[in-house]
């Protein structure tokens, strides 16, 4: 009797030690946390992808043979007139929305870390579902956005296969559109932690890392959007 | 400095009123640069250097206020700033090599 229950204490304890070692932070040498180094050092690498992605675009410009082209109307041997490509209202209202969805995922993160905070509690500035979700769908909507371009782009005359900027174009978007249906993934997940056992304020790495993502995939909108759309 | 002092450092970020403060002036660069694209000026040899500038100050407000970078460690700063500044020294001689930009 006495060992069951020596043991039943030692297994509590066993539990506890384990909780709350999965509570802390997990501390590198320099006092920093591995997710967060890890996720900079991803981002630097991504930094490089999207670079070489850019410069590929930036090389080709202007070097196809055959249209369509982005900003400059032009007419096939056979005769046909094809207008500019891009459409940039469009691509602008895309752009305010995953502006604006980098705002929801850092309010988002705000809510996470002030759990327990009374000025965060019962309203809208604490709730990290409603912040979360928000980003999600407004990250859809810029995908939403998206193949909606890319499928009038095709209807257009325009496919990965047609010039050297259909192919630029297509990697460059494509290869963003990716990381950007990655990060909804990311969100959603998020959300459904949330909904399942509740974030604490102990869960604020997890939202970080994931915000510092998201982040990062604007920015590089930031420069799609000007270098591509904008510049001639 | 300790570790859970640098920890605690790396905790500060902008209030709620300061990131909604971040996303209008975000918001009115876009519809600057938008703007700038339909105007006369488009053809003004200060256009492309304009719109750069202006998406170089976006990069910058995000990376330094939504991704908090600002008020983290320098080891954060080290782990992006380096690979940037190595990739756009990568895109810059790729332009001269390809005859994008000449001096």
């Amino acid at each position: 009797m006495a060992n069951a229950h020596a043991a039943e204490s030692a297994s509590h304890a066993h539990e506890h030690v384990h909780e709350h070692v999965h509570e802390h932070v997990h501390y590198t040498t320099t006092g920093l946390d591995h997710k967060k180094i890890a996720i900079w050092a991803f981002i630097g690498s991504e930094c490089m992808l999207f670079i070489s992605l850019i410069s590929t675009y930036l090389i080709y410009k202007g070097r196809s043979v055959v249209g369509p082209f982005p900003h400059e109307a032009w007419t096939s041997p056979s005769g046909q007139l094809f207008a500019p490509i891009l459409n940039i209202p469009v691509t602008s209202a895309s752009t305010f929305v995953l502006l604006m969805s980098s705002l929801f995922m850092v309010l988002a993160l705000e809510a996470v870390e002030h759990k327990g905070n009374p000025a965060y509690a019962n309203n809208i500035r604490g709730n990290s579902k409603f912040w979360l979700m928000a980003t999600a769908i407004a990250g859809a909507t810029f995908l939403g956005f998206q193949a909606y371009e890319f499928t009038s782009f095709v209807h257009e005359g325009l496919t990965i296969r047609t010039n050297l900027f259909g192919s630029s174009f297509f990697t460059l978007t494509g290869f963003h559109g990716a990381h950007v249906t990655v990060g909804v993934l990311w969100i959603l997940t998020l959300f459904a932690m949330d909904y399942s056992r509740g974030l604490t304020k102990k869960d604020t790495v997890l939202v970080d890392i994931c915000a510092l993502y998201w982040h990062f995939v604007d920015v590089v909108w930031i420069a799609i959007f000007t270098l591509v759309y904008l510049i001639k | 400095m300790t570790d859970h002092e640098h920890a605690d450092h790396a905790h500060e970020h902008p209030t709620w009123k300061q990131y909604k403060w971040v996303a209008l002036i975000l918001t009115l660069i876009t519809v600057v640069e938008v703007w700038v694209y339909y105007t006369p000026f488009k053809d003004s040899p200060l256009f492309v250097p304009t719109l750069l500038i202006m998406s170089a100050v976006k990069f910058a407000i995000v990376v330094l206020f939504y991704m908090h970078l600002r008020y983290d460690h320098k080891l954060f700063k080290a782990l992006f700033t380096g690979p940037l500044i190595i990739a756009i020294c990568t895109l810059t001689a790729l332009m001269f090599l390809f005859g994008k930009f000449s001096l």
